[in-house]
């Protein structure tokens, strides 16, 4: 694999992350199977590149996408909470819909980002090189994120989050809206998707309606992979296994690419990526052989 | 103080597995009153410990706690005033969290919840006073998760959760019904000294006649949705577990195989 092909690999990895550690808080924390992911993904890029190409700047477009992916968030959570709506049911009729806004907000079905300034170009200017601008920036972001995160869910309010999915009636019981916790757990997680996608467009150098497709595996592939990798009872490892996770996993289809003995293509990365997960679900936890490997080598 | 006033509530309404499960009860349990609740199955022990907590609204009737008409409140609300344990050990508390972090989920029940740091010197200082006084050791413990603790354990750190803050009533479904008899007596222990030291209102549902005769101060059978025995005092004294069983008996209709069952 030549570092071109590597770089490539942990700065994707990087910024899909974001959203391993959105549908960690939403699958494992608060036990809601999100895919809203799905639409919020995209739907970030689509704002971000919409307000970049109207000359907004790059910073802010960014944070425009967070608060997109929050109210993608907030949508799921009401069709849920309000409509009553089977929970993976609601984030599916979300982002669904969102293919069509992404439409709308975009005007076309893709945005090219080449002739603007990224967040990327910002930091070239404080004297990055011009190749590892996005490395660097990607990785201030995604520890930052998983440092608030892990402060997040060590809060009152975090761990009312947490009990609100380990246990509802407990937390009910003692005072925990329960329902209030999913919406801002959704509106998080979707506001880190949100993030994710901008930050991918502009290194992509295109915002695209399509970019949202097969997120949510791929998010699950890092935090069901990155947890029985590296399994840990601390929440700090947990979110860092996330993200760890999901360079692994660019990294591992990367390698899995550039072996011509495999003779796998691009095109197969989706049922590469699907095995992957298949297997990981199949061997939940610490019965996967993996894990025991990584505690013998100690 | 807790009043039930004309409380009515009939499951699967206008089906053909309709049910009434509390048929007008009218209950007023005086603040500081530990109360002992019996009554075969289905004769609405626990949807009467439901309706009290919130999981349950009422067709008809009120709920008052301290003069406050609670009736309307969600669970999530009325558990500033209201703290339960329920029968299964599992229940109460979350698995994957330390003790520690339990406490703190707790505490925020008649607190305000932190914005910052749950897990504070404060609280863990008073994690410790109230788990020493358990006498288990699990003040040495506050950061072991709360899979590692056995049932009873388990029970005794739900029964200082409930207990932790300022609350007015306490509610205990047969929360030692899960438990070996060793654990289930250890864990009544706690509840008479803690339920003793607070001076909290409490009503505790039980299967056992002993244990509804050897605590608390009054004691109500329940039978089809109705109270239909109310002994305290004196009266209550003199009743043994076999005259309870008597009336049981008698009120049921059928002469129970299992009455060994019910006597433990």
């Amino acid at each position: 694999m030549s570092l071109y092909a590597f770089i490539g690999a942990l700065e994707t990895g990087l910024a899909f992350g974001l959203v391993a550690l959105g549908s960690y808080l939403t699958f494992r924390v608060l036990d809601f199977p999100d895919l809203t992911v799905e639409g919020s993904f995209p739907l970030g890029a689509a704002v971000a590149a919409r307000l970049m190409v109207a000359g907004v700047d790059a910073w802010t477009a960014a944070a425009a996408a967070i608060v997109a992916g929050a109210i993608a968030g907030l949508a799921t959570a009401f069709l849920n909470l309000k409509l009553r709506i089977l929970h993976i049911l609601a984030s599916i009729l979300t982002a669904i819909a969102l293919y069509s806004i992404n439409l709308r907000i975009m005007d076309r079905p893709n945005i090219g980002l080449l002739n603007v300034t990224t967040v990327y170009d910002y930091v070239e200017k404080l004297g990055v090189r011009s190749f590892y601008a996005p490395l660097v920036l990607l990785a201030v972001v995604v520890v930052i994120c998983k440092l608030l995160v892990d402060w997040f869910l060590r809060t009152g309010y975090g761990l009312a989050l947490r009990a609100a999915g380990a246990n509802p009636r407990m937390a009910r019981a003692n005072g925990i809206n329960v329902g209030r916790m999913i919406v801002v757990g959704l509106a998080i997680a979707n506001g880190l998707t949100g993030l994710s996608g901008a930050l991918f467009a502009m290194m992509l150098g295109a915002a695209d309606v399509s970019m949202g497709i097969g997120v949510i595996v791929v998010a699950l592939a890092s935090v069901i992979g990155g947890t029985a990798l590296m399994p840990s009872r601390s929440i700090a490892g947990q979110t860092l296994a996330c993200v760890l996770g999901s360079i692994l996993y660019r990294v591992a289809i990367a390698l899995a690419l550039s072996s011509g003995a495999l003779g796998l293509t691009a095109s197969d990365v989706n049922v590469v990526t699907a095995v992957l997960v298949a297997i990981a679900l199949f061997a939940p936890g610490r019965r996967l052989p993996l894990p025991r490997l990584f505690r013998a080598a100690k | 103080m807790i009043r039930i006033a004309g409380v009515d509530l009939t499951f699967n309404k206008g089906t053909a597995l309709e049910s009434r499960a509390l048929n007008g009860i009218d209950l007023t349990v005086p603040s500081g009153q530990f109360v002992t609740v019996i009554g075969s199955n289905g004769a609405g022990k626990s949807t009467l410990l439901n309706i009290i907590a919130g999981e349950l609204a009422p067709d008809h009737g009120q709920v008052l706690v301290d003069g406050l008409d609670v009736t309307a409140w969600p669970v999530h609300r009325r558990s500033a005033v209201v703290a339960r344990m329920f029968q299964d050990p599992r229940a109460g508390i979350c698995e994957t969290m330390s003790i520690l972090e339990n406490i703190a989920i707790a505490c925020a029940r008649t607190s305000p919840r932190k914005a910052g740091r749950a897990i504070t010197p404060e609280l863990r200082s008073l994690a410790v006073d109230r788990l020493a006084a358990l006498g288990l050791g699990l003040e040495r413990r506050l950061d072991d998760r709360v899979a590692l603790l056995s049932g009873g354990q388990r029970q005794a750190l739900c029964l200082v959760m409930a207990t932790l803050g300022p609350t007015k009533v306490l509610l205990l479904d047969e929360h030692t019904a899960a438990l070996d008899p060793g654990a289930a007596d250890l864990v009544m222990r706690l509840t008479d000294q803690i339920v003793n030291a607070s001076a909290i209102t409490s009503i505790m549902v039980t299967h056992s006649m002993r244990q509804a005769l050897e605590h608390g101060s009054r004691t109500i059978m329940l039978h089809q949705g109705r109270v239909v025995l109310d002994i305290s005092g004196t009266e209550r004294a003199g009743v043994t577990i076999e005259d309870l069983m008597q009336l049981f008996r008698r009120r049921e209709g059928v002469d129970l195989a299992d009455d060994q069952l019910l006597l433990t």
